[in-house]
């Protein structure tokens, strides 16, 4: 029988690929956004499994909010990569030093 | 082995596999089509959990507006991406480290984690079987979280707004359409009659 257990593993994976990806492509900007849209995948597994045991809805709710914000990061994060990538014909993240921060 | 465990396990190996590919394939349009495959599996671990909504919301959502931004993105920009995957070796060492430090870490928080007794009255909205799983949500999510709901198309709102804002450009060099021009032009200044006579021209 799956219980609860299973789905967390899956979700604990899948964040830690996320982050194993962060460090691994610290150059491609693509890869890396594609990265955190692992990691909120893993926290909506979660959610939705917990929801799911617990027998509550809510998380659900939550589950929706949560992939709101991640259209809206992924959509605000290409456009200042194209807008980057038009400024200086790169997305190499070493070279987004224009501000000297 | 039963259907529903079955699926468990192919589901949960196409979400790992295709999570584990977008990180270490070579090309970024690969990696987009892996990180499909990611979500329509964790779309049908979603399914088997009773969340129908969510799991659909997953495939229209993510893998028919978001994946497919991204991969207008990998397509439009002109990118030695060769060059970007030159380095990823170095960082190997350096990534796998702290994903095993994060991952012993995941495994003693789940080792020492336990459900509260009182999980169970704490519940806010308690999942009913006589409601299936959109009509249970949308019920709540238009009465008890409607504020919620319209600040959450207000961020999507936002989020348009100034992707439009970032990404639109005024060409200099190329010849447009002006309005103005065009609706304060004389017609009569415009256009001139003349009477040509046959056989003498202008």
């Amino acid at each position: 029988m799956i219980g609860l257990e299973h789905y967390l593993t899956v979700a604990a994976t899948l964040f830690v690929i996320g982050i194993f990806g962060l460090f691994l492509n610290r150059k491609n900007v693509i890869i890396l956004l594609m990265s955190i849209e692992l990691m909120l995948l893993a926290v909506n597994i979660n959610l939705v499994a917990f929801s799911s045991f617990l027998g509550d809805l809510v998380g659900q709710v939550f589950t929706l909010f949560v992939l709101t914000v991640a259209a809206a990061e992924a959509a605000i994060g290409l456009a200042i990569l194209v807008c980057f990538f038009r400024n200086r014909g790169t997305i190499d993240v070493e070279d987004v030093n224009m501000m000297k921060g | 082995m039963s259907v529903s465990v079955f699926a468990f396990y192919l589901f949960s190996a196409g979400a790992i596999a295709g999570g584990l590919f977008t990180v270490l394939s070579r090309q970024p349009v690969h990696s987009v089509l892996w990180l499909i495959l990611a979500f329509i599996s964790s779309a049908g671990l979603f399914v088997l959990l009773g969340a129908e909504f969510v799991a659909m919301l997953l495939v229209i959502v993510y893998v028919g507006a978001v994946m497919v931004l991204f991969l207008f993105v990998v397509m439009m920009l002109d990118v030695d991406f060769a060059e970007l995957k030159a380095e990823m070796a170095r960082y190997m060492p350096l990534a796998l480290l702290i994903g095993l430090v994060i991952l012993m870490q995941f495994v003693m928080a789940y080792g020492a984690w336990d459900a509260n007794a009182a999980a169970e009255g704490l519940r806010a909205q308690v999942i009913s079987a006589d409601r299936h799983n959109t009509e249970a949500l949308g019920v709540i999510l238009y009465d008890q979280y409607f504020l919620l709901f319209q600040l959450a198309g207000l961020i999507l709102l936002v989020a348009m707004i100034g992707a439009i804002v970032l990404t639109l450009r005024h060409r200099t060099n190329i010849k447009r359409q002006d309005i103005l021009a065009q609706m304060y032009r004389d017609p009569a200044k415009a256009m001139e009659l003349r009477d040509v006579k046959p056989g003498q021209g202008l």
